[in-house]
């Protein structure tokens, strides 16, 4: 492998994040590798805390990847192997003290397709709370599942039939029920995997309402295919291609005037 | 017989081929571009066509020719003998030995002649079955090859005889079930309701009498021995060894299935999954003759050390083995049904911060339910349906009793106890076993057609 | 968005934390259920294993001897006057001969002096019905050896094997004796006086045996009285601990009877078995007549002892003598059980083989294969290439899967009442074993076909349609070929489920005691698993150590068949 540094790659290093927000998630030459398959090369981004970043890029760059450490997801399978420094608030998640499972419940997930659990509504959103002990009492349960329902924008659409199953659902619902699962043990980061590509327009507008609602209260990274919903719902913007992040910066920024020839070819649709 | 008319279906068969593929050769001059079909397949097509006739001749010809030939000797018999069935059936018997060139010693006249009769006549049968089954296969033969031409379509032809063999040979599964539909629920209906038969329960009495004892006195000093055909005893004791069965197996597969699909590398997998599956190979009467040879003293041994009165056959050793059997048809199945669940949804859990057991039993697990539900309900068939471990290791006589450190009696055996020997079709006892392997069928098929249809469910949601 | 509650999460509603006290203690909580929960999976895991080990163990221990036979090899005089008195010479005279009484002979030397009818009997015992057996073919074989000396080995009874392989019956050897002993007679029953108090620790031994049985039968007595018995019915065992402690307090001379240790003295030549002792002195039965009635030395006799009493063995205290003097003199040898292989069943453990069955096993798996290789692909040709998508194609797929879960047994009773009953085809015979057998693996093999046929991917199918062919063609030519390892993989695994199989087969009668090795598909046969069935019921301890090692030959087929298919996997394994 040619270890001499990129010289794009330094180039967009070197442009100055000018961050208005504390950061929340810094990573810091992350190499991610598939068995002998190199995923992500040397990535260094800062996400900042309570706005929402979006990774953007053709299918295969590496930004999923990249989401996927940053609960460490990539845990899960056997052959992937991350190097570089993550730190989430200044501390390393990958330190070996760190516990995937707290961590986890402090970074959330929504994933492509919706996966609700085989289980009713209302335990499909006390999963994560019952799980993490996180509610004293039945009533303090309902409250949690009421809650994240309504900030899920869900609640009126199920409120009477909570205990049905949470497979029944349409697309666009299942997907607000997993995000409702996801902020019923009030995350600090939710992590969204193309969280759109399975649902319909109308869905899709309504899950971007609920990130710009959502970004109050939670650090949101949102891995997108779509240019156009970077553009609407993301404060701040990260171009991957070919494992590479070759741009970042402020969503208007990235959109009206990118540095870099690629950013520029895959907005103006050359290539995608 | 049979070998002349194989002899002459190979001719057929040959002749039809040679001479149709020879003649649509000579038609076309070598000119195969403009034949419709090459030479090879209008000999096909004129072989099957001499075959065929030959062939139903045969199958109709033989049973035509041994049936007339049984009455014949039927009619060579005297009167009483015509008439007791069991007679009847044992002088036949005597004269197809004599007819099949066996000894004459010690038979009677009656037998003899009824043996001359039923050879000749047999004979007879047989020859004009090849007499027609020749002239039919050479007309088939002779209207084959008058069709060859350069236009006729004799692949279509032939691949329609094709379709038809392919049609028949799907179809033999459905004559299975036919096949055994027909000979338990016939000798069935016999035991409940016909009038010849003596001794035979109402169903009301078979199916919540607590005695069975279809073993009538055989001497006059066994004293008095009521024959009686309550279903009750065997079936608690058939429900008593798949109970423990179950009890063994499921835990075990289920827990073998879950480590091997969701923990374990695929290095350990691949060492365990040949242990499960070589458990999986090994003959029932393997695993019969070590219950009743290792676990059943074992059990015995264990049970007198607690000061336990176990008996030799004990429900527990067969049950326990059996539930050996069926390890590795759960783990199989479970793991399937827990491989089919998407990754998705593991995915969902782990990232709600849950822990690898966590999401097993709170996710996976529900998920996979109703496979693994039918997992199990395709076990239960199969431990009510075994035979051989029970036979070696579990008892003859039906004690109703949930004890299972006592010995019980299954279905099973006592259809493998009635029916091994000899065995009148004609005498209540034999057709108890009909009755009982129809409860057996039913109550599997229903079971297994459950099943089947939840798996197919369960398959369709996750397709 | 009306329901949105906008600003923070309301206080109730708590986030994860990670540094309290209590939250370390719920992690450590559910890390440890995380652990009870996967050391499940390895329990299961190794119970199933250890299910599967005690099993092979066990068979292996049992049947491994089973492959092995002892002979008596000896010089045995082959005596015209006893295998051809009138000298005829022809083959049908020596066929005739009686050559048992020529190795009785051949055995009487080797003990000599056994006279008394019972000993004599016990002596005889040892050797194999068939013994002679052996040697008439090789006379047949080879007329000049009439009248020679041979040494050839002669096939011992079944008892008598057992007892040579069987580790708990061996015997103890007392050879430093302290005392010199003196016999009162060379045979019948004797008295052995002893200057030494040689049996003192045997009295000992005794005496304490007694105790112990009275402890445990006190022990007993009070379980069932705790129980509730009767004090009527305890009365006797009461009485009979009472006895026996009794017989432990005093100093007469102790009896000793089957249900106790065996003792024998060996002296001057000779076997004594003992039926009365006391420290110095020992009454009993001469087995082998002593040489001479002058005093031993010390360490010039031995006691002998076998632990097992005689009670529980199937050899008593004569005939076990007889087989340690052959065997002390070298002329018991273990060889490989060909015959094991070679012969039919039999009546006789020693002589009972297993041929009839492999081959019975043979014709049966033939027509078997012959049935439902054919129908099987071709069905699976129809269900998954041709077959219209209605009503009776999905009720012969329903079919299909319910036969597939249909009890064995099921499929024997159709047998019975089908192709025995109803077509009249004969019982026990090969042929009406492989048609049952067919249609209980089609199935089987249908479902293995047809899995094979839809992995050949759907361009191969269309190319061939592409250039011309028709359906039949590209089914035929190009998918069929390409499915063939699939569907051999799953032919194997369906003969080997076969060829285990033993239920059907008992309804149609293949249970039959048969000698003769079939020859043809409608003769009286039996199957390996039939076999192993016959015998595993049969009392004698030689039949169940034949058992076990048919099951191991039965095994052994069933792995190398299961090995080829998972080769055959192996070798044509592509991945599209």
């Amino acid at each position: 492998m040619d270890m001499r540094p990129d010289p794009l790659v330094m180039m967009t290093s070197s442009v100055q994040d000018q961050a208005p927000k504390p950061v929340k998630v810094a990573a810091k030459n992350v190499n991610v590798y598939y068995g002998a398959k190199q995923a992500l090369k040397d990535v260094s981004v800062d996400i900042p805390v309570k706005a929402v970043t979006a990774f953007i890029g053709p299918s295969g760059c590496g930004k999923s990847t990249f989401l996927r450490c940053i609960n460490r997801m990539n845990d899960t399978v056997a052959s992937c192997r991350v190097e570089g420094l993550i730190q989430i608030d200044g501390k390393d998640i990958y330190d070996p003290a760190l516990d995937p499972v707290q961590l986890r419940a402090r970074v959330g997930m929504v994933f492509q397709k919706p996966n609700p659990f085989p289980k009713s509504i209302y335990d499909n959103v006390a999963y994560g709370p019952r799980i993490h002990g996180l509610s004293r009492s039945k009533a303090e349960l309902d409250e949690i599942v009421e809650h994240s329902l309504r900030k899920a924008s869900l609640w009126e659409e199920v409120k009477d039939r909570l205990k049905d199953s949470g497979t029944g659902l349409s697309g666009g619902q299942q997907q607000r029920l997993c995000i409702a699962r996801t902020i019923a043990i009030n995350p600090e980061i939710i992590l969204m995997d193309e969280p759109c590509s399975a649902l319909d327009p109308i869905a899709t507008a309504r899950i971007e309402e609920l990130m710009a609602e959502l970004r109050s209260n939670f650090t949101i990274i949102i891995v997108t295919h779509s240019m156009q919903q970077a553009a609407r719902v993301s404060q701040r913007t990260a171009f991957f291609h070919l494992g590479i992040l070759v741009e970042k910066g402020e969503t208007s920024q990235i959109f009206t005037n990118p540095t870099d020839k690629r950013t520029q070819d895959y907005i103006t649709g050359r290539f995608g | 017989m049979a070998g002349w008319y194989a002899l002459l279906i190979l001719a057929l068969l040959t002749a039809g081929y040679v001479i149709s593929s020879a003649r649509a050769r000579s038609i076309a001059g070598g000119n195969y571009a403009e034949m419709h079909s090459l030479p090879a397949y209008h000999g096909l097509y004129t072989a099957a066509l001499a075959m065929l006739p030959a062939l139903i001749c045969f199958l109709i010809g033989s049973q035509l020719a041994s049936y007339f030939a049984t009455q014949t000797a039927i009619a060579a018999l005297p009167g009483d003998v015509q008439n007791d069935v069991l007679k009847q059936g044992a002088a036949l018997r005597e004269a197809f030995n004599i007819a099949a060139g066996g000894p004459i010693n010690s038979s009677s006249a009656e037998i003899q002649s009824a043996a001359a009769g039923y050879a000749s006549v047999l004979s007879a049968g047989q020859w004009i079955t090849l007499a027609i089954g020749t002239f039919t296969g050479l007309a088939g033969l002779s209207w084959g090859l008058s069709r060859v031409s350069m236009n006729f379509r004799a692949r279509n032809g032939f691949e329609k005889l094709v379709h038809g063999l392919l049609w028949v040979c799907a179809t033999i599964a459905v004559l299975t079930t036919i096949g055994i539909v027909f000979s338990v629920v016939g000798e069935t209906y016999r035991f409940f309701f016909d009038p010849a038969i003596t001794g035979k329960p109402t169903v009301f009495e078979f199916l919540f009498g607590t005695e069975w004892n279809p073993q009538a006195a055989l001497r006059a000093d066994q004293g008095e021995i009521q024959t009686a055909y309550g279903f009750l005893p065997l079936l608690t004791g058939t429900l008593l060894i798949t109970t423990i069965a179950i009890a063994v197996a499921g835990p075990l597969g289920l827990f073998s299935a879950i480590y091997l699909a969701e923990y374990a590398s695929p290095r350990f997998r691949a060492i365990a999954k040949p242990i499960l599956e070589i458990l999986a190979g090994i003959p029932t009467v393997v695993l019969g003759f070590f219950a009743a040879l290792t676990v059943a003293p074992f059990i015995r041994g264990w049970g007198e050390t607690f000061g336990l009165n176990v008996a030799s056959e004990s429900a527990l050793a067969a049950g326990v083995v059996m539930g050996m059997m069926i390890i590795p048809f759960i783990s199989s199945l479970s793991d399937d049904v827990i491989n089919a669940v998407p990754q998705s949804l593991r995915d969902g859990a782990y990232a709600m911060g849950a822990t690898k057991s966590e999401t097993i039993r709170q996710v996976i697990l529900p998920a996979a339910l109703p496979g693994i539900v039918s997992a199990f309900m395709l076990a239960i068939s199969r431990a009510i349906g075994e035979t051989m471990i029970v036979v070696m290791a579990a008892g003859l006589a039906a004690n109703l009793t949930f004890n299972p450190l006592e010995a019980v009696t299954t279905i099973t055996v006592q259809i493998k106890t009635i029916l091994v020997g000899d065995q009148e079709f004609d005498s209540a006892k034999t057709l108890a076993a009909f009755a009982l392997g129809f409860v057996l069928f039913f109550v599997t098929l229903v079971l297994n057609y459950i099943a089947l249809k939840v798996v197919q469910k369960y398959r369709e949601q996750y397709d | 968005m009306t329901d949105i509650t906008s600003g923070e999460f309301p206080s109730s509603i708590r986030r994860v934390e990670f540094d309290s006290a209590e939250s370390k203690a719920r992690l450590r909580g559910r890390y440890k259920s995380e652990a009870r929960f996967k050391a499940y999976g390895i329990v299961a895991l190794v119970i199933t294993t250890s299910f599967l080990l005690a099993l092979l163990t066990s068979i292996v221990s049992r049947g491994v001897p089973g492959f092995f036979q002892n002979y008596l090899v000896t010089e045995v005089l082959v005596d015209a006057a006893k295998i051809d008195p009138q000298g005829k010479g022809t083959p049908e005279a020596l066929r005739a001969g009686d050559y048992s009484a020529v190795a009785r002979a051949a055995l009487a030397d080797a003990i000599p002096g056994i006279n008394e009818r019972q000993l004599k009997k016990e002596l005889n015992g040892l050797l194999s019905s068939g013994a002679g057996d052996d040697l008439r073919e090789m006379v047949l074989a080879n007329p000049s050896l009439l009248g020679q000396r041979i040494r050839t080995p002669l096939l011992l009874a079944d008892q008598a094997d057992i007892f040579l392989k069987e580790t708990e019956s061996a015997v103890r050897v007392f050879a430093d004796t302290r005392g010199s002993a003196t016999p009162s007679a060379t045979t019948g029953d004797i008295t052995i006086l002893v200057s030494g108090n040689d049996f003192a620790d045997d009295v000992a031994l005794i005496k304490a045996e007694l105790v112990n049985s009275a402890v445990a039968l006190e022990k007993n007595i009070a379980l069932r009285a705790g129980r509730g018995a009767s004090a009527e019915s305890l009365a006797d065992l009461k009485a009979q601990a009472a006895e026996l402690r009794q017989r432990a307090a005093g100093t007469a001379s102790e009896t000793l009877d089957s249900k106790t240790a065996s003792r024998l003295v060996a002296i001057n030549g000779g076997v004594v078995k003992v039926k009365e002792m006391t420290p110095t002195s020992v009454r009993g039965d001469v087995i082998v007549p002593l040489t001479t009635t002058a005093e031993a030395a010390p360490g010039t006799w031995q006691i002998r002892v076998y632990d097992r009493p005689e009670a529980d063995r199937n050899m008593n205290d004569r005939a076990a003598t007889f087989l340690e003097q052959l065997k002390s003199k070298g002329l018991i040898e273990s060889k490989f059980n060909w015959a094991f292989f070679t012969r039919g069943d039999s009546r006789e453990a020693e002589l009972a083989g297993i041929q009839g069955a492999l081959v019975g096993s043979i014709l049966t798996l033939l027509v078997t294969i012959g049935l439902c290789l054919p129908i099987g692909v071709l069905a699976a040709i129809y269900l998954e290439e041709f077959a219209p998508k209605n009503r009776f194609t999905e009720l012969i797929e329903i079919n299909i899967n319910n036969l597939a879960a249909v009890p064995s047994i099921v499929f024997g009773l159709l047998g019975l009442a089908v192709f025995l009953n109803f077509f009249g085809l004969p019982r026990s015979a090969p042929l009406v074993g492989g048609l049952v057998l067919a249609l209980l693996v089609l199935p089987t093999i249908i479902i293995a076909s047809r899995a094979a046929l839809k992995s050949v991917p759907p361009s191969i199918r269309e190319a061939a349609l592409g250039v011309g062919a028709s359906h039949q063609q590209a089914v035929f030519h190009h998918v069929l070929p390409l499915a063939m390892p699939g569907i051999m993989t799953g032919t194997i695994i369906g003969m080997a489920h076969a060829l285990g199989e033993t239920a059907p087969l008992l309804m149609i009668g293949m249970i039959a005691f048969i000698v003769d090795v079939p020859t043809s598909l409608t003769q009286a046969a039996t199957v390996l698993p039939v076999q192993i069935f016959l015998w595993s019921d049969l009392p004698e301890p030689a039949f169940k150590m034949k058992t076990a090692a048919a099951i191991l030959v039965l095994l052994a087929v069933l792995f190398l068949m299961n090995g080829i298919s998972i080769w055959l996997r192996k070798k044509f394994e592509r991945r599209w």
